[in-house]
């Protein structure tokens, strides 16, 4: 999953290229916005949702390693104070 | 009372609160170096999420995201937001995470001392740090000017009895325009007064509150001045109609009507038939630039551009101030939409300024060349006093986001990297490590207001520089956390590489003058990643790897 999520945030920097919008000023989204501004809104979305799965599926280990390791030591220095 | 002086009331108004919000942050400093500068390392996920966004949104995310897409059409959008936000959160998810880690298992700080350990050099601080604060310095330029003229052009009227106006044409200082010295000076004061009381923890909830501050200021500008064009699809018809190549990044075609263009023509010639006439004014009318769209390199070469985030030392001590790990999750996510929400409404607004026409006549006259002066220019017709009061204090609280933190981290990089480090961290004490920082910040503020007060060009060509120069400095922080085979000579060569080919590429733009340099049709910032990276790479092939301990402390896998 850790090289599907990777593999979908490089395909979406392929996509924030948007050639295929290039020359569109008719087409309008909801009216009034630009088609070429609302796909980058969209691009914008897309790598909230990424991200949150790089988050979920790619995160890593050794950063919360580095957390328990300090929780061990601020634990053991209070038990040492207490002493 | 003089209705010009209201926006000025409401801007001290706001200073006072965030002055206020220094004092109530203050109490919770601890007295000690790692709180002033890192917050103890206990900044939340809401605390971060908000203090990174509003960090790296400077001015340029509310007046030169309208400028610009008024000048350009709605592809600024593309080329400078969304790709941010894929590229920002990659930098905190891949970078911030991994250094954060790294400065709360070894105490680190600064980046200086990530960098002086990681490569096994102490002298590599001392190339370093010349780079990294002289990169700030236009940082922070960009904020000092940005906001003397911003108080500059909305207190024209408010004390014609103290200051005269001054100037002709976009340039000119209404009579009573709180003047850019005292503006610059101001701002200058009031961010290092709570940056002094609070540290990074004041400066963290002071972003917090300025971040929320300008996210809502801009929204409610964008509906004021829809509704005051006839509505949100009435403005972007107007576009389609009279300047359809805003709406597109391809150039326009032939029989478009590009009024926008022509109309600054048709200024453009009766100003050089007047200035040939009489000479008038001294300086021959500067010519008309034809819309050309945006190409697909520049767009793509743009991407670079963000990758500074990685770089920056005031986002290292934001990152360094993170709880915990799992605190960044927020930012990450958010970050892209944050970007979003402020620049959507912002281009709109650019491109809406270049067709929208009130009581027959256009909202921004024809032959308008000062594009960072467009949404106060909208906000002063369209909306009330009030409102134009409220939209400057947001416009000030993006610059005092990010003048805060960059204040911070010069400070801390002296008395860190160069005091503590050369005096040794024994014999300076924690309350003397304030002190030095202080007294740096306060030189350097210092030096950038001198600076200032002589207007070195403009603000978005300084930020594109400076920025690009971060930007090449990715691959060596990359390289540091990832890479087992980076060696001490390749970090030198690769910083070294950056320095001359920014130099050589600045040089050739003309020391910034010519703002639309591309380097063989493609960003500067490109070639500066690209050569940093090859000498990183290919030195470090060649030369002595690091000791194990040292691959051992730093990569995991």
């Amino acid at each position: 999953m850790k090289a599907v999520t990777y593999g979908l945030i490089v395909l979406l920097a392929i996509l924030h290229q948007d050639f295929w919008w290039w020359d569109d000023s008719d087409t309008l989204v909801f009216g009034f916005v630009p088609i070429g501004l609302a796909y980058h809104a969209g691009i914008s979305m897309v790598a909230a949702l990424l991200w949150a799965a790089a988050v979920k599926f790619c995160w890593p280990a050794d950063a919360d390693a580095v957390e328990e390791e300090s929780d061990f030591a601020a634990s053991a220095e209070k038990a040492g104070g207490r002493s | 009372m003089n209705p010009n002086q209201i926006p000025v009331w409401i801007i001290l108004g706001y200073l006072a609160l965030l002055l206020g919000l220094g004092i109530i942050t203050s109490r919770l400093f601890k007295g000690t170096a790692n709180d002033y500068f890192l917050a103890s390392r206990g900044i939340g996920s809401f605390l971060l999420v908000m203090s990174l966004f509003g960090t790296t949104m400077t001015a340029f995310a509310l007046i030169g995201s309208t400028g610009e897409s008024f000048k350009a059409g709605i592809g600024v959008f593309g080329l400078m937001a969304s790709a941010s936000g894929i590229v920002h959160s990659a930098c905190f998810f891949l970078v911030g995470i991994k250094l954060w880690s790294f400065g709360k298992r070894y105490g680190y700080v600064t980046q200086i001392q990530f960098f002086r350990d990681r490569f096994e050099s102490d002298k590599l601080g001392l190339v370093l740090f010349p780079i990294l604060v002289g990169l700030v310095i236009p940082y922070l330029l960009i904020g000092v000017m940005g906001a003397g003229v911003t108080i500059e052009k909305v207190s024209g009227g408010a004390f014609p009895s103290l200051f005269e106006g001054h100037g002709t044409g976009p340039t000119a200082v209404k009579a009573g325009a709180i003047p850019f010295w005292l503006g610059a000076a101001l701002i200058c004061v009031v961010v290092l007064i709570y940056v002094f009381l609070g540290g990074v923890r004041g400066a963290a909830w002071a972003n917090v509150f300025q971040t929320i501050v300008f996210m809502i200021l801009g929204v409610v500008t964008f509906i004021v001045i829809a509704d005051k064009l006839g509505g949100v699809r009435a403005a972007t018809e107007a576009v389609q109609r009279d300047n359809p190549e805003k709406l597109r990044r391809s150039p326009p075609r032939e029989g478009e009507p590009m009024a926008r263009y022509r109309g600054d023509v048709a200024v453009y010639e009766k100003k050089l038939a007047k200035w040939k006439e009489n000479q008038e004014p001294k300086s021959k009318p500067k010519t008309v630039s034809e819309p050309r769209g945006i190409s697909q390199w520049h767009f793509l070469s743009y991407m670079f551009i963000p990758l500074s985030v990685a770089m920056f030392p005031h986002l290292f001590q934001h990152w360094l101030t993170a709880k915990s790990a799992k605190t960044f999750r927020l930012a990450v996510i958010l970050h892209p939409v944050l970007i979003m929400i402020v620049w959507v409404p912002c281009v709109l607004v650019g491109v809406w300024a270049t067709s929208a026409v009130v009581g027959g006549k256009p909202v921004i006259p024809y032959g308008f060349s000062n594009p960072n002066a467009v949404l106060g220019v909208l906000v002063n017709r369209l909306t009330t006093p009030v409102l134009s009061g409220f939209l400057t204090a947001g416009i000030l609280a993006a610059i005092m986001s990010s003048l805060d933190s960059q204040f911070l981290c010069i400070g801390s990089i002296f008395a860190n990297d160069i005091v503590a480090h050369y005096i040794g961290r024994d014999k300076v004490t924690d309350r003397q490590r304030v002190a030095y920082g202080r007294a740096f910040v306060v030189l350097i503020v210092v030096v950038t207001y001198l600076l200032a007060l002589t207007r070195p060009g403009s603000v978005f060509t300084l930020a594109i520089w400076c920025f690009s120069g971060f930007a090449a400095l990715f691959p060596l922080v990359f390289a540091a956390v990832y890479w087992k085979g980076v060696t001490k000579a390749g970090a030198y060569a690769s910083v070294l590489t950056t320095a001359a080919v920014w130099l050589w590429l600045f040089s050739k733009s003309g020391y910034g003058a010519n703002r639309e340099f591309l380097f063989m049709g493609i960003m500067p910032v490109a070639t500066m990643v690209a050569a940093s990276t090859v000498a990183l790479v290919l030195v470090s092939l060649v030369t002595k790897p690091p000791s194990a301990a040292t691959v051992r402390k730093f990569i995991t896998r």
